[in-house]
């Protein structure tokens, strides 16, 4: 399974996925922004960070870089894309994914651990995953309150689009186990055709249990089927 | 033009300074001069009133590397590994405008450790605050945390550990100390050691603009009267232009390009460039029309004084600046040569093809002047509070009082705004003792933490002063960590004042005995006089920040209890101090008296055998005991595990208060599983440690028989209350 | 009396709109970041960005010099930050 993670000026979670991606055996490149093509990959991942310091608005301006046109080419053509924290971000500001990302509700950066339940689990991303299942994964970002119209949350639902939702360790999804003020406490979503998933929470985090536990390793595991 | 008695004044130097200035010039300095003298004569750069106080101090030891005078401090954890780091202040600035004043404290601190060739792996800082009811205090807390946080997490370096507290003394005066902790090759350490004439000096990162141009540019408007817009301003922080610096400046140095290389800090381009000749006992030639400015018109006064941040000035090796030049260009970042080194020893400044300045290097370093000043010892305190004359108060009303006031209440609300998990090494996060930071790709880890106490060092500096060392040392060895080396920030008020010259001394004189006793250098540190306002000095705070290393990582030990039914041992001689305790404070107000005695043989047995204890994997949790003694120390590991205790009255207990709330110093409490007991009373006693076993962990309840009983939800509640009410 | 009354409030309302700015001599970093980007996507004619905030504010109030004054001690207050932003006001 290959791999590319594209490196923008300020991200800064890109190393920590590539030790995510490589450890699950991934053969991983890191694509320099200023690229004008990409290297065959099955996966191509858009990492967090502050791409231009988040200046503008986050993921603005990163959504205007050359590669991005490559990987929005790749999108079409079926090519797996995942984008975290700032990467989701990204990928909304590039129209890849629906909805854009607010700021917390209390107008605070959060860096905690959450919980998020998984509510589909029949996709490249998450087939590892059980229907329902409760991870607790950690967040990090000022703007992660995710927004949308009546219409594309109507499509969210009924299409099964949303892949997690912020929960409580029991797996209650309400108001108290919303950490970000996110509509219907949405963490995560994929495109119609589930070749892109956006996700606020930080799975490549969630490897190694001596820094935090190994939630996030199924999400890897799942794209190596 | 001239220069007359009032511009010396404006520019903070004395009469007899610039006196000094015209007989090591040998005529009258110009403007541009005596702006370059006043930059690198005044306390900030020239250390002159501290210096001969601080070479006292232990520098050295087989870990250092590099103690003071750099960059920043280094020392060798093994296997090639150097761990380079330093504490500085940024009082003032953060104080008139706290967001930008701390996030500009942490990119400052930053640069020290990646020009010495480091990647950033940690940030921590201490930040201290006026009165929560001071009408400042909210907005200037508020600006602080967001400022620290909104450059740690945009540069992506994790911020893992600190301290916040709260006191009268910095009502007008905060404190904001940022500490930064990086790693790197111990054979890829970069100096700011020029060598070599006719070297080419290269000017990176950000343009220069008017930012920060103190005293200096006040004077300036003096004279140029329709030049309203030269007002000093505050410096912004761009720490996305300070990532690229980052990343640009590792990659230049994978190669052997870089001969000297030098952040622009205090003092900006001055600042660099002669301490970069300086030491390499050269001269340097700065061509000013070259430096890249934001602002049109800028006069080669203000560039060289400008403090504009995330630039540095690089020395380079011949035939390398194509090279160079390339990777700074990919970064989008500015590089410019803007001079070369000489064989003169000065400092030449050309603007325009013109002379402008030209000073000789070491007048403006070596020969700057030093003050011995005078100072005064502190009269010891013979008040002392008789605890039976005071009325009654409940452990359980105590204990409330003191976990739910602002100092000792949980400060997740604020490192909840750090990014502490970035970078994937995070093993233990801020909360416990130290926080533990994995080095990359390997199983060893360093421990780091920062501590101070300010009441303490009011009333006792010496003490004071070895009790911070100490209690650094107990938090590093806490987590099983072997205690290394500090970095110190030296927060003190006027110099001038030999009250206050008798404080910082006396600190000093106590940081040194207790450092040369644990074999605990320092390595780097900062000082910053003149806190305070209206001759309101503020408490003497000297920070420390102290780095420990784990060597074989296993399973990270925090303060959390783990398992119900465990043995609870107390390790270290309890007398029952109260002076200068949390409890007199918060609950009776009592600010008199002396701090506890340190004794620092106690301190480093007591240590050294919780170390091997930790480190043969015979403790399940350990905690130090400090500020708010015995019983607090146990909440806090009840909170964070939801197991509660079940302590048994001592049999030599004299005073419930004095046993629980004392802070005698030395102890630590450490959970014992009881199938490790007789291996570590064993060891205990085979080391002459004093130590008694007080009870046992339980499921839910925290009580203390014959006292209180209250359940470890109240108890979370209790500590967790403040900051939402505020 | 309920339309008396609005239009009466209607009456009283004057609006100002506040633009907020960095100091012209203080560091715009997200200025920086903006116009370079727009002369990479072409706008090569492009000379400056400064990057602000843009405020509107009703001011029940029908002495415009009085709801002035209001405004501005509304910016010196709390919306503006007078270490590194400077003010206009506009009556709209």
């Amino acid at each position: 399974m290959k791999s590319s993670v594209i490196v923008f000026p300020g991200s800064n979670c890109d190393r920590d996925i590539a030790v995510a991606l490589e450890k699950m055996q991934f053969k991983n490149k890191m694509v320099w922004h200023k690229e004008t093509s990409l290297p065959k990959s099955d996966l191509i991942v858009i990492p967090g960070g502050f791409s231009y310091g988040d200046y503008l608005r986050s993921g603005a301006i990163a959504g205007k870089s050359l590669i991005i046109s490559e990987v929005i080419k790749a999108a079409n053509s079926g090519c797996l894309i995942l984008g975290i924290c700032n990467g989701f971000q990204i990928l909304t500001e590039t129209g890849l994914l629906k909805g854009t990302l607010l700021r917390n509700k209390n107008l605070k950066f959060i860096n905690k651990d959450v919980n998020i339940k998984v509510l589909n689990n029949k996709s490249k991303f998450t087939s590892k995953y059980k229907l329902n299942q409760v991870l607790k994964i950690n967040i990090a970002h000022n703007e992660g309150n995710y927004f949308t119209n009546e219409k594309h949350l109507t499509e969210l639902n009924t299409e099964r689009l949303i892949a997690f939702k912020y929960c409580d360790k029991n797996g209650n999804i309400n108001e108290n186990s919303n950490p970000n003020g996110a509509i219907d406490n949405i963490a995560g979503i994929f495109n119609s055709k589930k070749n892109i998933l956006g996700m606020m929470p930080h799975p490549e985090r969630m490897i190694d249990n001596m820094i935090s536990n190994t939630d996030g390793v199924n999400l890897f595991s799942s794209l190596l089927n | 033009m001239e220069i007359t008695e009032k511009i010396v004044k404006k520019h903070g130097l004395k009469k007899e300074e610039y006196h000094r200035i015209k007989k090591l010039m040998k005529r009258d300095p110009n403007l541009l001069e005596l702006g370059i003298f006043s930059a690198m004569w005044n306390e900030h750069c020239s250390y002159k009133s501290s210096r001969l106080h601080l070479k006292k101090l232990p520098t050295k030891g087989k870990q250092v590397i590099q103690g003071p005078g750099e960059n920043a401090g280094v020392i060798d954890i093994g296997d090639n590994d150097a761990i380079v780091f330093k504490i500085e202040s940024h009082n003032h600035p953060s104080y008139i405008e706290p967001y930008q004043g701390a996030a500009t404290g942490v990119g400052g601190i930053l640069r020290d450790v990646f020009t010495m060739g480091a990647r950033p792996i940690a940030l921590l800082n201490s930040i201290h605050f006026g009165s929560p009811s001071h009408p400042k205090t909210k907005s200037l807390l508020n600006g602080v945390v967001s400022g620290i946080g909104g450059y740690g997490n945009c540069m992506g370096i994790p911020t893992v550990a600190g301290e916040t507290k709260f006191n009268d003394t910095y009502n007008e005066n905060i404190l904001v100390n940022a500490m930064a902790v990086g790693h790197t090759n111990k054979n890829k350490i970069f100096y700011s050691k020029a060598k070599g004439v006719n070297k080419l000096v290269v000017y990176v990162g950000s343009k220069t603009g008017r930012d920060g141009i103190h005293g200096a540019s006040m004077a300036s408007a003096e004279f140029d009267e329709n030049s309203e817009e030269k007002k000093p301003t505050v410096q912004v922080g761009d720490p996305f232009t300070e990532k690229l610096l980052l990343e640009a400046c590792l990659e230049l140095m994978k190669d052997d390009s870089i001969i000297a290389i030098q952040d622009m800090g205090a003092a900006g381009l001055t600042s660099s460039s002669v301490e970069m000749a300086s030491k390499g006992s050269l001269g340097i030639e700065l061509e000013l029309d070259k430096v890249p400015c934001r602002e049109k018109n800028m006069t080669p006064y203000e560039m060289m004084l400008s403090e504009s941040q995330e630039r540095m000035l690089i020395i380079l090796e011949d035939g390398k600046e194509n090279y160079a030049k390339k990777i700074f260009k990919k970064w989008d970042l500015d590089f410019v040569v803007i001079g070369k080194t000489t064989s003169t020893n000065n400092l030449t400044l050309k603007f325009h093809g013109k002379i402008e300045g030209e000073i000789p290097i070491d007048a403006l370093s070596s020969k700057a002047p030093i003050y011995d000043r005078k100072w005064s010892k502190k009269k010891a305190s013979k008040k002392k509070t008789d605890i039976k004359k005071l009325k009654k108060i409940k452990l359980e009303d105590a204990l409330v009082k003191i976990l739910s006031s602002p100092n000792h209440s949980n400060k997740s609300w604020i490192t909840n705004q750090y990014d502490q998990m970035v970078m994937g090494d995070t093993v233990q996060r801020s909360g416990s003792d130290a926080a533990i930071i994995r080095i990359h790709n390997k199983n060893k880890a360093i421990a780091v933490s920062v501590d101070s106490s300010a009441n303490y060092c009011k009333s006792n500096p010496v003490s004071g002063g070895k009790q911070i060392v100490c209690e650094n040392w107990r938090n590093i060895i806490s987590v099983g960590a072997k205690p290394l080396a500090i970095t110190n920030c030296l927060n003190f008020g006027n110099p001038e004042d030999e009250k206050i010259m008798g404080e910082f001394a006396e600190c000093l004189i106590g940081i040194k005995e207790a450092c040369e006793f644990l074999s605990y250098p320092v390595v780097s540190g900062n000082v910053s006089f003149y806190n305070g306002t209206n001759r309101k000095n503020i408490f003497p705070t000297p920070v420390i920040g102290g780095v420990g290393l784990i060597n074989n990582l296993k399973k990270p030990l925090n303060h959390n209890f783990k398992n119900e039914n465990n043995i609870i041992i107390l390790i270290g001689k309890t007398f029952g101090h109260l002076d200068q305790s949390c409890y007199l404070k918060e609950n009776y107000s009592i600010h008199d008296g002396m701090p506890p005695e340190i004794n620092l043989l106690n301190e480093k047995n007591n240590g050294d055998v919780v170390l091997n204890l930790i480190q043969a994997n015979l403790v399940s949790a350990a905690h130090d005991v400090s500020s708010g003694g015995l019983v607090v120390a146990l909440s806090e590991m009840s909170i964070g595990s939801n197991l509660g205790i079940k302590i048994e009255k001592s049999k030599k207990l004299r005073n419930t208060a004095q046993y629980f709330f004392g802070e005698d110093q030395g102890r630590y409490v450490l959970e014992i599983d009881k199938k490790n007991l007789i291996s570590v009373e064993k060891t205990l006693k085979n080391n002459d440690i004093f130590y008694e076993n007080i009870g046992i962990t339980q499921k839910d309840y925290f009580e203390i028989e014959g006292e209180m009983r209250l359940s470890i939800n109240d108890l979370y509640e209790i500590n967790n209350q403040w900051y939402n009410n505020y | 009396m309920v339309e008396l009354s609005l239009l009466n409030s209607r009456k009283n309302k004057l609006k100002f709109s506040i633009i907020v700015t960095l100091k012209k001599e203080v560091l715009d970093p997200q200025g920086k970041v903006v116009q370079n980007t727009l002369n990479n996507l072409g706008m090569g004619n492009l000379k400056d960005i400064r990057q602000g905030k843009y405020f509107e504010i009703e001011i029940d109030e029908i002495d415009q010099s009085l709801a002035e004054k209001k405004v501005t001690q509304m910016c010196e207050k709390l919306l503006v930050n007078l270490i590194i932003e400077d003010y206009k006001i506009n009556k709209i």
